[in-house]
């Protein structure tokens, strides 16, 4: 994975909340297997709509989005992931994630931050009224605008993989000797499946 | 000794390794695999050439792309009929059991895994699927995983997770006649909302749970992920065992015995603590059905549409074409739908054939009932059931996701309207411009007879039967 250390650029305000898998990528498009080719189907049924924010030409490329709480929720498909990738986003700030898109956006180094709802209001108004450039600071969890610098948390282990370029699975391999003695114990005391 | 829930006792079990400030390598029991998630992970084996960890751990099969006309076969679109011939060479390049068409265990994962016996109390189970939770009703934690983490799963064998927190969900009371678990989940999700269990695994518990099936438990703890929850989860009991027993993977001999008291201990010590504690009594339930364009939007069927002024109101009765103060009740429908994970198992093929007996659906009604795996067709055939739902003018199809997902060929056509057994009813979910009503198989049933939204509890005596 790329390291990521700061993310800069123009914010889109998607102001809408409970925005669902389904929205950001409807099942129709999921028949490929290969893992590109899905931005240009990203919210697609939004899009039908001139006025959907997506449409303003300045926010192609746009590397941030903010929107409304429990975003990314419904199906586990990181399909939904990648689409958003694809668009250019690289950062989301919303006052909630769902709990398995927020997974499926750190294994793409997707950034997720998370703002009390007052805080995302006010971005909001900022953006929507005239263009908002963030600078996200990955190694000191700061987003600065204008003359603002807000805070945010991040989990130290994802942190670590983001800064440093390193993928889970590297960890995971480095530790598979672990993995295999504690399989091994699992299927005398805890497992029974009958394998045949 | 410190008091412990079953989610405390069965994640700590899986526990290889938890380093401070780092995600838990949680071990993995038992990985669902199916063609629209799997591609790409079985890519990044061969990318990085690493071999599947275990491949017994991983059990294969066609659900979401396939067509479920009878010659499905046939695939007529060529990226599906591609994911699904991907599916079959990653499965025999990999050297994983895959349950192809015809195998006589084909299906819908969720329904599957359990009828197989691979899905056991204890375990941790996951699958490139949100609603893998329905293995929680064997007491197991089961939870949807992307892409990515099915790759890291088929390499090590774990992936890497915080401990959510826990949650209780207690039904209290007996559902009346013609109420059912479909009904109990469509109410916690009405009353906490689609976020409302973000972050908590649910233990769910009390007095509706005992008494029921496991066909029932596994339909409530599937729509666990409607209300955000990670997973759901029932300790498992007689049940359970009963379920389980001579089942293909299910231990025999002595290693049943050792399995019964290893389950056994599993169940939440009397005085543990959850982070969050609701209590619903299911005496007065009545069948819900969804209003608008996620679950939450749902009321009883004896209910009027709640006036709500936000957005996502307005949005989503825009959409579905109703208005505030409307009944839900009698609203007029073209399509109704019995199958998907969370109805599409033998129970919910048996009620919707009692009430369709000796009976036919409206005329402007096309009906589609489809069973989650070719052992429940089997079955329904032996019991006569795929005859009297023919006759009645609805059409019993073969096995997969069917309209649970509109990525196949059966899609609710855009502008009409459909009652369906499924577990969502986002914009489009059923198909581009679909709008979809959540319900039991039996309100379902029902109002595909009565050509508009109807209660079934009219069919059901005291005891429960459909007279
Ligand atoms: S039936 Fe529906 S919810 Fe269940 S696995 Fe298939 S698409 Fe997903």
């Amino acid at each position: 994975m790329k390291a990521i250390k700061k993310i800069q650029g123009i914010a889109i305000p998607m102001n809408m909340t409970d925005i669902d898998t389904d929205i950001i990528i409807p099942a129709q498009y999921l028949t490929s297997t290969s893992q590109t080719g899905y931005g240009q189907h990203a919210f697609s049924r939004l899009k039908s709509d001139p006025d959907f924010v997506l449409n303003q030409s300045k926010y192609s490329q746009a590397p941030i989005l903010i929107t409304g709480a429990n975003f990314g929720c419904g199906s586990s498909r990181e399909h939904a992931v990648w689409a958003i990738k694809e668009l250019g986003i690289n950062a989301i700030i919303a006052p909630s994630f769902a709990d398995i898109f927020a997974n499926n956006a750190k294994k793409n180094g997707l950034v997720l931050i998370q703002q009390p709802q007052d805080v995302v209001d006010k971005l909001f108004n900022d953006a929507e009224s005239s263009e908002l450039i963030l600078k996200i600071d990955i190694e000191n969890q700061t987003i600065q605008y204008y003359e603002n610098t807000l805070e945010f948390t991040l989990s130290e282990f994802f942190k670590h993989c983001l800064i440093n370029g390193l993928d889970e699975l590297d960890y995971l391999m480095s530790n598979i000797d672990n993995i295999k003695d504690f399989k091994q114990k699992q299927v005398s005391n805890s497992l029974f499946i009958n394998r045949q | 000794m410190k008091k412990e829930n079953i989610i405390d006792k069965v994640w700590n079990a899986h526990i290889v390794q938890q380093k401070q400030g780092h995600p838990a390598i949680l071990a993995i029991d038992f990985c669902l695999v199916h063609e629209v998630t799997s591609a790409q992970a079985f890519d990044t084996l061969r990318e990085r050439k690493l071999p599947v960890f275990d491949t017994k751990s991983l059990l294969a099969t066609v659900d979401h792309s396939i067509p479920t006309r009878k010659n499905r076969h046939e695939i007529f679109d060529e990226m599906a009929k591609a994911q699904v011939q991907k599916l079959r060479d990653n499965t025999k390049e990999f050297n994983v059991p895959f349950y192809d068409m015809d195998s006589s265990h084909q299906g819908i994962v969720h329904v599957v895994g359990p009828e197989l016996g691979m899905t056991q109390p204890g375990m941790t189970i996951v699958c490139g699927d949100s609603h893998t939770a329905t293995h929680g009703a064997f007491g197991a934690i089961a939870f949807g995983i992307g892409t990515s983490t099915v790759g890291h799963v088929f390499a090590s064998g774990c992936l890497l997770m915080n401990k959510p927190k826990t949650m209780q969900v207690e039904f209290t009371g007996e559902f009346q006649p013609g109420v059912t678990a479909k009904d109990a989940v469509m109410k916690l999700i009405a009353n906490i909302g689609i976020g409302g269990a973000n972050g908590h695994i649910i233990e769910y518990t009390g007095s509706a749970i005992e008494s029921m099936s496991m066909e029932a438990r596994m339909t409530l703890c599937n729509m666990s992920i409607e209300c955000g929850a990670v997973a759901g989860l029932i300790a498992p009991d007689k049940a359970t065992y009963d379920y389980l027993k001579g089942k293909k993977y299910a231990p025999t001999g002595d290693s049943w015995n050792k399995a019964i008291a290893y389950w056994e201990s599993l169940k939440s010590d009397s005085d543990c603590c959850y982070d969050k504690t609701i209590i619903i009594d299911v005496s007065d339930l009545n069948p819900m059905v969804s209003w608008g364009t996620n679950p939450q939007q749902a009321i009883e069927i004896n209910q009027t549409i709640p006036k709500n002024t936000d957005d996502m109101s307005k949005n989503a009765l825009d959409y579905v074409k109703l208005s505030i103060n409307q009944p839900i009740k009698d609203t007029k429908l073209d399509w109704a739908f019995v199958g998907s994970c969370t109805n599409g198992r033998i129970e919910d093929m048996r009620v919707t054939a009692a009430i369709l007996k000796d009976k036919k659906i409206a005329e402007h009604i096309t009906f589609y009932v489809v069973p989650g795996s070719e052992q429940v067709m089997a079955q329904a055939d032996d019991e006569g059931l795929i005859d009297i739902i023919n006759s009645s003018g609805a059409e019993f199809r073969m096995p997969g996701c069917s309209m649970c997902l509109g990525m196949n060929d059966d899609k609710v056509p855009a502008g009409s309207r459909c009652i369906s057994s499924t577990n969502r009813n986002f914009v489009g979910r059923q198909g581009t411009g679909s709008i979809t009503h959540l319900a039991s198989p039996a309100t379902v049933a029902a109002s595909a007879i009565a050509g508009k939204i109807v209660s079934p509890i009219a069919y059901f005596n005291q005891a429960g039967e459909i007279a």
